[in-house]
């Protein structure tokens, strides 16, 4: 090998030859570099030296003068920085392929590289590396036989395929590692340009093989990614190919990839049950060998164990396994060679999707893996994370336990790599803190944030800080206000007793002005959470005092908010909020909020019809349609309280919003003007009926997403917040998902719904029938009561499923005259539907069903208490449904958050209803998706459900 | 019901054992109605196809590019995988980055999605080091394998810096055509891939460039450290024809601390690192003892109860990781770590420590009203260290109120190697103290009253400002931060007591550094 060509160095120096001023411009510091932003229009300027290059190559070619490898490398290096670049350089291609002729491997590389990405794009002419490739592919050496079959494997030419197959064949039974290494991924490669030829050549069988019997774990992994990818791409055409898929998590498989995931992890295959041993002796000896043979390699008088092995592979008993065990154990310390941590990745990942038979296997999963939480690498410990949690989601207590282990690693994680990584690390700790802040309320001080983190990292925190607000700290808040004398003077008293809330404060006088917004917000939250808002209002109200514009922009919103939820605190915000001068508020939400609550809050502030006098005569100047769509509504409710103070301004007002370009400020000035005409009392009953105060927010992240991003832990969903198929097209999604046309089906469901729903808001924002402060509640009802459980409301919107069926049922055995009778009884089923008590459906054919049926209703009906309460033992609901002939075939989840399969059958026909019903405890929802043979009978099975339902928990 | 298991004296205490009340419990009915709920569901939604479409998806963990970028946004190096995503996508984000504007933020996140393109990023040396895929990956995952590839870059190359990537291009793709094939990754093990590489590195001049990472540090430093060393390639040879066998182990300390106004310590925490870099020959079995007095983990104790612990004078660490090589035998009997270190850049153990230390240095801040336009500063900091360390490079921040439009300032008398600054775009002021100061000054007050430390130095600043402050001039301005680096420090008194290299021969007697630094993360004082 030549070492001397750095001497010779010089490439991509300008001065070469005939080079314009342009180019030489667009090099740039005349650095020897490539660089994109000068090529504008690379290919003119830079023809001159492509053919300039050509010419050079062409005279290399036959050389054989001493020194033409120098050269060789010289031009080639050349060549390469110009593709970096994005010069197009395809022209050279014969010319390179005939420079190809050498000996030295560094040269090679070069030219694989070379041919690699421009051979797609000629395929004729990448007809004539295919030649030297092959032959190279038969090369003594096992570097060379590699390099060139993974050159050949990327050329990505449709019509060259047949060239593949035979060195692939070779390579795969290659006696080198490496080789064999390149070849698995080189099957794969093969598979994405001609999957027919894949396939026939028997590749994945191959691979199969390989897969498990290989003593390099690198080919093992490299075989299971090709295999993950190839079988789920063929899954959809060919029923063999989802078998093979499937039994990529069948048992003996996933035992092998954890057996060899850590040689001290042997013993794992000792647990099985004596019976299955036997069931699985093949494997057991198959491992046996394969760590013998590892072994072997290093100590020779491991050899004879390696022959007796293989040999005695059957016929033999459990005694001699014992020995066997024996055996290995002491030669534990000649540890093998591992899979690296990325291939572990990988394996915990396959074993996450493997579903244990018992909580035992589960218990020896977790403990065998459990030192993989100390591991250096991140993605090694989240991929552990996920495998413990996936593995303990129907043990909750374990579940619970799982999440007091990994907070340790996790935070260690966090604060030992890069940025980057932190963020990554931090933005799954943020997942699962929002899962479940009680667990985290000891920890808040790891949230607190740094003056010199990102903005994205202070944002997760901040978030953080605010779910584990929960009441002993906020009692702790209580006793910080009372040492508090002034929140920003005199921050915390002693170290132990600072809370997230006096944190938040001192973030919000922050100077980062973004940072300050997202804690005053933060402050809000935690005080729309809590029952004892007193310290925080307090908090809020020092806030307005601050005199920042923007720290009072964000206040007024959040004062506004509060208001809405506890109207109580009206008295003390008012008397702040009357101080603030209106020009002092810019931005067009705040505003909105100080017209809102000047219109509501008229009676208690003096000077409320004067400031909106004012505020109306400055109309032309105020640019945002929301503030005006607000003064319009604020200056009506002022009048309907203190008509004539107000009169001028309204009439004013409704006249301005008459002459307003904008439609909706334009309607409304309208509809108030014919409202106050038609009928006073009228219009005060739109304008100011008596409210209620919000209890929940409706724009919080529904359940289902959430749960959907937590089943898709350790994946970029947990960082954008987004389940995957928000963010993934349907071709790229996970392997194993893309050929599932269910999954995608209900996905187009949802976001059918999704896109309904929004709509509804949307109409509900130009309804001119409602004061726009009453959108956000008038948005529960529209959108099913999604998070809202206002008492209000709850008679009327909250309750029209169950209200519904009981009481049509009712007026039917009214009229049939059993009406004592059947109401003592509360299983009053609709005459038009009877079930069989007795339905029969495996699990298999429930699967079936549910693939192939429509979603026939998807409908969100909202518990009694009492069925919520009788959740806490999911038994007594299948046991409850039992008795309305609607059967289980599935259950899971934990609290709060419940999933449950049914199936039921009509009595008299066999026709089957599958009800797919996910329960959210905490927010007394349930969530049905039903799909029936006979979909004509589908509501009617859905209410009979339904009033099943509703009558759990009641005696 | 769970219990922690201790085995014996097992490493970690927090080592559990799973589902030890299965055993202790027996429950037979409670077991038999949990094994019988995970059958039926699981193994109906192992298989349901709706589960598998959104659910514990196994995802592939591949990347479709991966290239690097120089700070004005050109090619350095580009490698396609799997030819899925646009050639355009360097332009794309390089422009996305650059102009970042996402829900008020300035700052593009490390990893985001255009167009159904994932961009994962992280910074090196002023480099963006990016991969892109369509897939639904661990993000975890590829941002950890873009710092490895840094890492890898750094080893072969000496020096990661544009320069040096630019001259070593074509040993650059050599790498990355072992480290990843068709977007799975191979290995990034420096050692392992030594065998697949021919090119040679072309080194870049040492001298004015800055190293990679917290070991750079000690370029600057003291007379002890060779400056070459650490940016030595670790497949080049000396100029002398013959390696020189030595190994480098550095204990990295970040420390975080903040102060309450008036002066308590509100949080405070430690994050180390031990670094190792080997260029021994033949990969001999490598031996490090800690502190005997070590423990990990706080037991049952509230991380935040620091009774008992400080006076102790033991280091408990709160939790810590560990490199794959290390084997952990002996840690428990006498906290000695061994392993056979691989080649380049790894680090040996990650440790994350709360318990209270010592702060290097306490801030005393003041500001106060003189008059209606004006107001003034006063900013003590006092070394609380050993006499015979030097911190380097300290530089002190206060934001301003906004308001402020002239600052003047007035040194100590007789103060040496000190900068004010007041920052006008952001409203900043910045007072730097150069490293010789904190000795000169210690070397006095040794002098003086011969006792160690304990130097201090004083900033007075006069504020005026263009308008009347209203209410309390402290909510204006603050905190105050502080940036420091001090070589041969560390504040969690966590040590490398020996570092035994298995014997080859006699003569085998190669160089070995322990060096500490201590850093700042976070340094505030609140007014």
């Amino acid at each position: 090998m030549v070492k001397s060509f750095q001497l010779s160095f010089s490439f991509g120096h300008p001065q070469t030859q005939n080079a314009s001023v342009q180019s030489r411009r667009d090099l740039r510091n005349s650095n020897p570099s490539p660089n994109s932003y000068g090529n504008r229009n690379p290919n003119s300027t830079r023809k001159g030296e492509v053919s300039d290059l050509k010419m050079q190559l062409r005279q290399l070619a036959g050389s054989r003068a001493p020194g033409t490898d120098d050269s060789k490398r010289d031009l080639f290096k050349k060549v390469i920085s110009y593709m970096t670049i994005g010069i197009d350089v395809s022209s050279l291609f014969s010319e390179m392929v005939m420079c190809s002729a050498t000996s030295d491997i560094v040269l090679k590389k070069m030219c694989y590289l070379y041919v690699g990405n421009y051979a797609k794009g000629n395929p004729d002419i990448a007809l004539l590396t295919i030649n030297f490739l092959q032959k190279d592919c038969k090369d003594e050496d096992p570097m060379i036989r590699g390099l060139a079959l993974r050159s050949l494997c990327s050329l990505r030419v449709a019509n060259l395929v047949e060239y593949l197959v035979g060195p692939l064949g070779l390579g795969l039974k290659d006696g080198n590692s490496y080789v064999r290494m390149v070849a698995t991924i080189g099957v794969l490669k093969l598979y994405h340009i001609s999957a027919a030829t894949c396939i026939d050549a028997d590749f994945p069988a191959m691979l199969k093989h390989l897969m498990l019997n290989d003593p390099d774990t690198q080919v093992v992994a490299n075989c299971l990614s090709a295999l993950q990818e190839i079988w789920s791409l063929e899954a959809s055409q060919s029923e063999e190919a989802s078998r093979e898929r499937e039994a990529l998590l069948s048992k003996p498989v996933i035992y092998y990839f954890l057996n060899r995931l850590k040689s001290a992890m042997l013993e794992l295959i000792f647990k099985l049950e004596s019976k299955e041993i036997y069931d699985h002796l093949d494997w057991v000896l198959r491992i046996f060998v394969l760590k013998l043979s590892t072994v072997a390699e290093r100590i020779p008088s491991f050899g004879g164990w390696v022959s007796f092995c293989s040999y005695q592979r059957g016929g033999l008993g459990i005694r001699r396994l014992v020995m066997f065990k024996q055996s290995l154990l002491n030669v534990e310390d000649q540890r093998m060679k591992e899979f690296s941590e990325w291939a572990q990745c990988l394996v915990l990942e396959l074993v996450a999707k493997y579903v244990p038979s018992d909580s035992n296997e589960i218990f020896d999963i977790m403990n065998l893996l459990e030192d993989r939480l100390q591991h250096a690498n991140g993605a090694v410990v989240l991929a552990t994370i996920k495998l413990f949690l996936q593995l303990t989601l129907s043990m909750t207590d374990v579940h619970q336990q799982v999440y007091e282990r990994i907070k340790a690693p996790l935070l260690t994680l966090v604060s030992s790599g890069s940025p980057e990584q932190s963020y990554a690390v931090l933005s799954h700790l943020h997942l699962l803190v929002m899962r479940a802040p009680m667990l985290f309320s000891s920890d808040y001080k790891h949230f607190y944030c740094q003056y010199n983190e990102s903005f994205y990292v202070k944002k997760l925190k901040l978030e953080m800080l605010t779910a584990v607000a929960n009441e002993n700290n906020t009692y702790e808040i209580g006793e910080c206000t009372i040492a508090v004398t002034q929140c920003f003077t005199e921050i915390a008293v002693v170290s132990k007793s600072v809370c997230p809330v006096t944190e938040l404060c001192e973030y919000a006088a922050n100077v980062d002005i973004p940072i300050a917004r997202e804690s005053i917000r933060a402050v809000g939250k935690i005080a729309l959470q809590q029952y004892d808002v007193n310290a925080i209002v307090d908090r809020l109200l020092q806030f307005l005092e601050m005199e920042k514009d923007y720290v009072t922009a964000e206040t007024l919103v959040l004062v506004k908010d509060l208001l809405r939820k506890y109207p109580q605190w009206s008295h003390d915000c008012i008397a702040v909020v009357g101080n603030i001068s209106s020009k002092n508020v810019q931005e067009p939400k705040a505003k909105a909020a100080l017209i809102w609550m000047l219109g509501e809050y008229a009676q208690e502030m003096q000077d409320a019809p004067y400031v909106l006098e004012s505020l109306i005569d400055n109309w032309d100047d105020e640019h945002s349609a929301e503030v005006r769509l607000h003064l319009l509504t604020a200056v009506m409710k002022c009048f309907l309280r203190r008509p004539p103070e107000t009169q001028k301004a309204l009439g004013a007002a409704l006249a301005a919003g008459l002459a307003d370009f904008h439609q909706d400020v334009h309607d409304r000035a309208l509809f108030y003007y014919r409202l106050l005409q038609h009928n006073v009392s009228v219009a005060e009953n739109v304008v100011n009926p008596p409210k209620q105060a919000v209890s929940v927010f409706a724009d919080t992240q529904s359940s289902e997403i959430k749960d959907r991003i937590f089943d898709e832990f350790n994946s970029l969903s947990v960082v954008y917040q987004k389940p995957s198929y928000m963010f993934t097209d349907k071709e790229h999604r996970g392997a194993f998902s893309f050929t599932e046309e269910l999954g995608n089906l209900s996905i187009g469901v949802e976001s059918a719904s999704n896109v309904v729903s929004a709509q509804i808001v949307e109409a509900s924002d130009n309804d001119l029938l409602l004061s726009t402060s009453e959108k956000e509640e008038s948005r529960g009802p529209s959108s099913n009561g999604s998070a809202y459980s206002a008492p209000s409301y709850g008679a009327s919107s909250n309750h029209p499923l169950p209200a519904h069926s009981p009481q049509s049922s009712l007026a039917i055995d009214d009229l049939l005259g059993l009406g004592l009778t059947i109401s003592a009884n509360p299983e009053p089923l609709p005459p038009s539907l009877t079930l069989n008590p007795r339905a029969v459906l495996d699990p298999s054919a429930f699967q079936q069903k549910w693939r192939q049926l429509p979603i026939s209703v998807s409908q969100e009906y909202t518990m009694n208490p009492q069925g919520v309460a009788a959740l806490t033992t999911p038994q007594s609901l299948l046991r409850h449904m039992q008795g309305h002939s609607i059967h289980c075939i599935a259950s899971g989840g934990q609290a709060p958050n419940f999933k449950f399969f049914f199936f039921a059958q009509k009595a008299e026909e066999l026709s089957t209803f599958l009800v797919e019903c996910v329960i959210n405890s905490s927010s007394c929802k349930a969530q049905l998706k039903i799909k029936a043979d006979d979909e004509t009978t589908s509501q009617a099975f859905s209410d009979l459900f339904q009033s099943a339902l509703s009558t759990l928990g009641t005696p | 019901m769970h219990k922690r298991l201790k085995r014996g004296a097992r490493l970690n205490k927090a080592r559990y054992a799973w589902g030890l009340y299965i055993n202790l419990q027996n429950d037979k009915d409670r077991r038999q109605t949990t094994d019988r709920t995970n059958r039926t569901d699981r193994s109906l939604f192992s298989s349901d196809p709706q589960a598998q479409s959104e659910g514990p998806e196994l995802r592939q963990v591949m990347i479709s590019q991966f290239f690097v970028l120089s700070q004005r946004g050109d090619n350095i190096v580009f490698r396609d995988y799997r030819g899925d995503v646009q050639k355009g996508s360097a332009e794309i984000f390089f422009r996305k980055v650059k102009f970042w504007k996402e829900d008020g933020e300035e700052e593009a996140p490390p990893v985001f999605n255009v167009d159904g393109v994932n961009y994962f990023h992280v910074k090196v040396v002023g480099l963006l080091f990016v991969a892109t895929t369509r897939t639904n990956v661990s993000p975890s995952l590829v941002l950890e394998l873009l710092q490895r590839i840094a890492r890898v870059v750094k080893d072969y190359l000496g020096v990661l810096n544009e320069d040096s990537i630019r001259k070593n291009f074509v040993l650059v793709y050599e790498l990355l055509d072992e480290v990843v094939d068709f977007g799975y990754v191979q290995t990034t093990s420096t050692e392992l891939l030594k065998s697949f590489i021919f090119n040679e590195p072309i080194l870049v001049d040492v001298a004015r460039l800055q190293a990679l990472g917290p070991a750079g540090l000690f370029m600057q430093g003291t007379k002890r450290m060779p400056g070459t060393a650490v940016t030595k390639s670790v497949v080049a040879n000396e100029p002398a024809g013959r390696k020189r066998e030595e190994i480098f182990v550095d204990i990295i300390e970040k420390i975080s601390v903040t102060f309450s106004s008036s002066g308590y310590i509100l949080t405070s925490e430690i994050d180390g690192t031990i670094q190792m870099k080997s260029y021994l020959s033949g990969n001999p079995e490598i031996r490090l003892a800690l502190n005997d007095d070590l423990s990990i983990g706080r037991g049952g104790r509230s991380i935040y109860d620091y009774s008992g612990s400080s006076g102790s004078g033991a280091v408990i660490l709160d939790d810590c990781n560990f490199h794959e090589s290390v084997h952990l035998d002996s840690f428990d009997v006498d906290r000695t770590l061994s392993l056979v270190p691989p080649d380049g850049e790894f680090p040996v153990m990650n440790y994350r420590i709360t318990q209270e230390f010592k702060p290097p240095f306490r801030i005393n801040a003041l500001i106060e009203q003189a008059g209606p336009l004006k107001a003034e500063v006063i900013l003590k900091i006092r070394a609380e260290y050993a006499s015979s360390i030097t911190a380097n490079t300290i530089l002190v921040q206060m934001p301003l109120p906004t308001y402020t439009t002239r600052v003047s300032f007035e040194l100590e008398p007789g103060a040496v190697g000190q900068v004010t600054d007041f920052k006008e775009s952001n409203k900043r002021l910045e007072w730097g103290l150069k490293k010789a100061m904190f000795l000169l000054n210690a070397l006095m007050s040794c002098i003086l009253n011969s006792i160690a430390g304990g130097s201090e130095h004083t900033l007075h600043a006069k504020l005026t400002f263009s308008q009347e402050s209203h209410g309390n001039i402290t909510k204006e301005a603050g905190p105050v931060s502080m940036n420091f680096t001090i070589p041969m420090y560390n504040a969690s008194r966590l040590q490398v007591k020996y570092l035994q290299i298995a014997k080859k021969s006699k003569t085998f007697n190669p160089y070995r550094w322990v060096r500490y630094v201590t850093q700042t993360n976070s340094y505030v004082a609140r007014i």
